[in-house]
């Protein structure tokens, strides 16, 4: 079995998202070629290596710089082809999503997005999902001989099992009609964490008041590396931006640690971060529905309590 | 100009989840169905469009047996003229893609949520745009017409990507693209006349077939920790939940 993996790139930098889709894919078993498109660091791009890659593939024309999605997806298909790759693996993401559907129809493939555990091959091919918004799970039986699988995040765990290996460049001819597109702009918070793939999060409610008290919130988060989320109507308020926005309609998150600063926990909420390790919440209601999901909670005023923790984190350091 | 909205039939976002038939069915017994919440989103949109843009029609499309109905009549009495059901269950992503691409010829604009609320597979309108050769883009947060051409925002980890392509193309869309509407009297008593047909659907050789589903463990009670006692919280969490 040969398995093909899409490297995302995200300032130069490989995508801990991707790292894990190269895990996933070691873990499956089998040979596994990892994929880069666009500009990258080499030495990021040769550690696929050390996460499971025996070869690592590079396409660096800096015109897949910007993801158009069927620019990439055709690249992808030649790959497998070439490598006679029958599975790809990928990240869900706002471009992976996308590139594993358009590669699952022209190749034919079974496909599967947001799978959170390596496949039951025991009898057939068998992948786990994430449904429901994180409140159930479905098994699934890919039947096709080609399959496309896009990973959750936390699917397989990061290990190092091998060591780096240098990146073979990738000839491949760019069509003009796939870029069905121009992208005019990219506006993109940069130097933060970024909250889909961040291992902590703190989150800030309407019990922050305003946007102008965020700066204790960021500063809790800058002390965990943690990337900082909002709930629906702190993002409806335009006290923070939509992208920030952790929930049902937003984004999903799945942590190692969630903080829930002034956020009562709407079910909506709940379903953005019921895939969250660890969840704690804070909040001066005691009745707040929130405890109810949460493993640690503490009943008190966000002012007070945010800078003791921030505190409390560097003494612990 | 002619719309497509692709409308999902799913349980409202508040809703216990549960299964029956030894873990193969969602107990659909007290839930409470409504149309997908982004696809909501799109339909809006696609009103909106109707309504600036003089000579547009809008047809609603779902793949779903008989009880999906009631659904796809609340989508007419929205606004939408017209609409399509095709008789099958949405069994799988490419199933229902397939079903989709089959009615979706001749339309300029076929608009969906980013979404389904149930399985989350978030592909569908992928599958559709490869299906039939057009371009397709999610998740599109900004929809705007300038001619053919079509201005849209597109949410990315992290921010926003603006973009420009030209119709006829396949869009999945989310917050904020539209306000949801709500029907109103005259909406309702007209979406009872309006024309819904149901068709077959195309059998494909399906890629994917569920086995059962499976609800995750229970978590366990929450421990409460004094506002005197903060430093306590990072203890636990570092040695009790190992999570710092």
């Amino acid at each position: 079995m040969k398995t093909l993996v899409f490297v995302e790139i995200a300032d130069n930098k490989v995508k801990k998202s991707s790292i894990e889709a190269v895990a996933y894919a070691k873990a499956m078993g089998g040979e596994v070629t990892a994929i880069a498109l666009g500009t990258v660091d080499t030495a990021d791009l040769a550690a696929l290596g050390t996460y499971g890659a025996s070869k690592v593939l590079h396409v660096a024309d800096s015109k897949l710089n910007q993801g158009i999605a069927k620019v990439y997806a055709s690249v992808l298909v030649k790959a497998m082809q070439e490598e006679g790759a029958s599975i790809l693996v990928l990240a869900t993401s706002s471009l992976g999503t996308p590139v594993a559907a358009q590669v699952a129809v022209r190749m034919d493939a079974s496909l599967a997005t947001n799978v959170v555990d390596v496949p039951d091959t025991s009898s057939g091919f068998v992948v786990k999902r994430s449904i429901y918004t994180g409140k159930a799970f479905a098994y699934l039986s890919l039947t096709k001989t080609k399959k496309v699988i896009a990973i959750k995040k936390n699917a397989a765990e990061v290990k190092e099992v091998g060591a780096p290996v240098a990146a073979t460049p990738f000839v491949v001819t760019l069509s003009e009609t796939d870029f069905n597109a121009i992208i005019t702009k990219t506006e993109k918070a940069t130097g933060e964490v970024l909250l889909p793939e961040a291992n902590v999060v703190v989150s800030g409610g309407r019990g922050l008041k305003g946007p102008e008290h965020w700066g204790i919130l960021e500063e809790l988060a800058k002390t965990l590396h943690a990337a900082t989320g909002c709930s629906k109507p702190v993002s409806d308020m335009n006290w923070r931006p939509h992208h920030e926005h952790v929930g049902q309609t937003g984004v999903k998150v799945a942590p190692q640690l969630y903080i829930a600063i002034g956020i009562s926990g709407a079910i909506q909420h709940l379903a953005g971060v019921n895939s969250s390790k660890c969840i704690v919440v804070i909040n001066k209601d005691p009745e707040a529905p929130f405890f109810k999901a949460a493993d640690y909670g503490i009943v008190g005023d966000a002012f007070d309590i945010i800078p003791k923790l921030t505190e409390a984190i560097k003494a612990a350091r | 100009m002619k719309i497509l909205v692709c409308i999902s039939h799913v349980p409202d976002t508040t809703s216990k989840i549960s299964f029956i038939n030894q873990n193969t069915r969602l107990d659909g017994n007290g839930v409470q169905f409504i149309i997908g919440p982004y696809d909501d989103y799109a339909l809006a949109r696609a009103i909106e469009l109707k309504e600036s843009v003089s000579g547009t029609t809008v047809t609603v499309i779902n793949v779903g047996p008989a009880d999906t109905e009631p659904t796809i009549r609340k989508a007419l009495a929205i606004g939408a003229d017209d609409a399509i059901r095709v008789n099958a269950e949405p069994v799988d992503s490419m199933f229902v893609a397939t079903q989709i691409a089959e009615h979706a010829k001749g339309y300029d604009l076929v608009l969906m949520g980013r979404e389904s609320i149930d399985y989350n597979g978030g592909v569908v309108h992928s599958l559709v745009g490869e299906l039939l050769g057009l371009p397709s883009f999610s998740p599109v947060m900004k929809l705007e017409l300038n001619g053919n051409k079509v201005v849209m925002a597109r949410e990315i980890e992290g921010g926003k990507e603006y973009l420009e392509a030209s119709l006829p193309l396949v869009a999945g869309c989310q917050e904020p693209i539209a306000e949801w509407k709500i029907p109103n009297m005259r909406g309702i008593m007209s979406a009872r006349t309006k024309p819904l047909k149901v068709v077959e659907a195309k059998t494909i050789d399906l890629p994917t077939v569920s086995q059962k589903f499976e609800l995750p463990p229970p978590k366990s009670a929450v421990k409460m920790i004094s506002a005197d006692n903060v430093a306590e919280l990072v203890t636990r969490l570092k040695n009790e939940a190992k999570v710092l």
